[in-house]
């Protein structure tokens, strides 16, 4: 399949671009919620042939940089147990924790073993049948469903060791807090493409009703993304505050309804904490009673780990969009790809590794 | 981290719900857990080795030509 990620069709971009520009008759700040398009807005050049009061602001949808440090601490120490092999997807191995990160893990002898799928973690268990697999289970609503079906394929083979670390996060609960933050000012949302797949536009309606702030479910190509923001800026110029589809390929307003079960039958919803948000009210997930015997915190006596950040590192106000990673005093010199601080210079969704590698 | 990739079904195995998807020619085992309404011939977004949604093979087929047209459809509608 011949996708570029350029700008490519001008004329079209050219039109889309000339009509953001008209409809920009003032200030206005939009959030791109989605790591996914933090990174193509970056890689596509938009930012800059965008009106000079058009902001385009990045959110918490990088769900690396949301991780909090206490919980890579805790995939640490259970990667570090006799007997344990810890599953995780690649972008998690490099975010620093308090005693190093889990590349430095396995480097001093861990077992981390880097998966592709939730399900590689189910058949790695059933390979290793005398190691204990722990899936270190990262993510938002487009990941859950399929580490829940990780999670009843376990149990329907009859794995007693395979585990999982929970840290799965959701999506609208954050946007709620963001919104009630009076820190923030946000007047629209280019919602998430591949969350919406999974939760269709009602979680959304909040925005609009409670907020009276317009959000669209956006594409990932440039001319998704464009016009997404012109959908936006229509919104905003006839006073409507709606929340609408743009990324109509993959994206229905029930969503997969099929997943959501899923994702229902395996979890219940718990508070949980937000790097640089705080915790947030029914937000995270933990396993139902029935799959609690998969449970890694309950299955393993972890510790309470401290709940601090790397010193000096602004990602929590990044991830809120108060601030820009340019406004961090570690910036390309402490913190770098290659060396990061913190976890938004570390996963390839966060805004400052985007900032790093396409420049303002 | 949510990246879903479209990708054509190729071969269906009932009993075990998964599929052969091909992703333009690299062919992947996918599972068919969260989409088991798509058949043979049908265009998949893939998350995380998981089909998560059925595309239109019109709207799958992003290439460029192709989107070329889906964009003046849009910009007919937008403009
Ligand atoms: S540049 Fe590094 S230290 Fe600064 S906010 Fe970003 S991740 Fe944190």
């Amino acid at each position: 399949m011949n996708r570029k990620s350029k700008v490519d069709n001008k004329e079209i971009l050219d039109k889309l671009v000339k009509a953001i520009q008209s409809h920009t008759s003032q200030n206005y700040s939009f959030m791109e919620v989605c790591g996914t398009h933090t990174v193509a807005i970056f890689r596509s050049g938009i930012r800059s042939i965008l009106p000079g009061n058009l902001r385009v602001i990045s959110g918490p949808g990088c769900p690396v940089c949301v991780t909090p440090m206490a919980e890579i601490d805790e995939a640490i120490y259970l990667a570090k147990k006799d007997n344990v092999i810890l599953a995780t997807f690649g972008d998690l191995m490099r975010v620093p924790g308090n005693e190093g990160s889990l590349l430095q893990a396995r480097a001093e002898g861990a077992r981390v073993k880097i998966i592709l799928s939730p399900m590689d973690a189910v058949l790695l268990a059933e390979r290793e049948r005398f190691s204990r697999v722990i899936l270190f289970a990262v993510g938002f609503e487009t990941t859950i469903p399929p580490i829940a079906i990780a999670i009843k394929e376990a149990n329907r083979r009859g794995l007693k060791n395979f585990f999982v670390l929970s840290s799965m996060r959701l999506i609208p609960p954050a946007m709620e807090a963001l919104l009630s933050d009076k820190k923030t000012s946000i007047d629209g949302f280019i919602l998430p493409g591949h969350v919406s797949v999974i939760i269709g536009t009602k979680p959304y309606r909040f925005i609009a009703e409670r907020f009276h702030a317009p959000g669209v479910v956006t594409g990932f190509e440039p001319i998704d993304i464009l016009q997404g923001l012109l959908m936006l800026l229509r919104q905003k110029s006839e006073g409507r505050s709606e929340i609408e589809i743009q990324y109509r390929r993959a994206v229905t307003p029930e969503g997969n309804v099929k997943a959501m079960e899923v994702l229902r039958e395996v979890f219940k919803v718990r508070d949980s904490r937000w790097r640089g948000l705080g915790i947030i009210q029914d937000s995270g997930l933990k396993l139902k009673d029935k799959y609690a015997p998969f449970d890694a915190r309950k299955h393993f006596d972890i510790p309470i780990m401290p709940e601090n950040e790397p010193p000096g590192c602004i990602c929590g106000e990044i991830l809120q969009g108060i601030r820009v990673p340019t406004q961090c005093a570690l910036f390309g010199k402490r913190c770098t790809p290659e060396n990061p601080v913190g976890p938004c210079m570390v996963s390839s969704e966060g805004s400052c590794a985007a900032y790093y590698k396409y420049g303002n | 981290m949510c990246l879903g990739i479209p990708g054509k079904v190729v071969t269906i195995d009932k009993e075990t719900s998964t599929a052969e998807v091909d992703f333009g020619g690299v062919k992947r085992t996918v599972s068919m857990h969260l989409c088991p309404e798509a058949g043979i011939g049908d265009y998949v977004l893939v998350h995380v080795g998981f089909a998560i949604q059925k595309l239109d093979e019109e709207d799958a087929l992003i290439t460029l030509e192709l989107f070329k047209e889906i964009g003046e459809k849009y910009i007919e509608s937008e403009i």
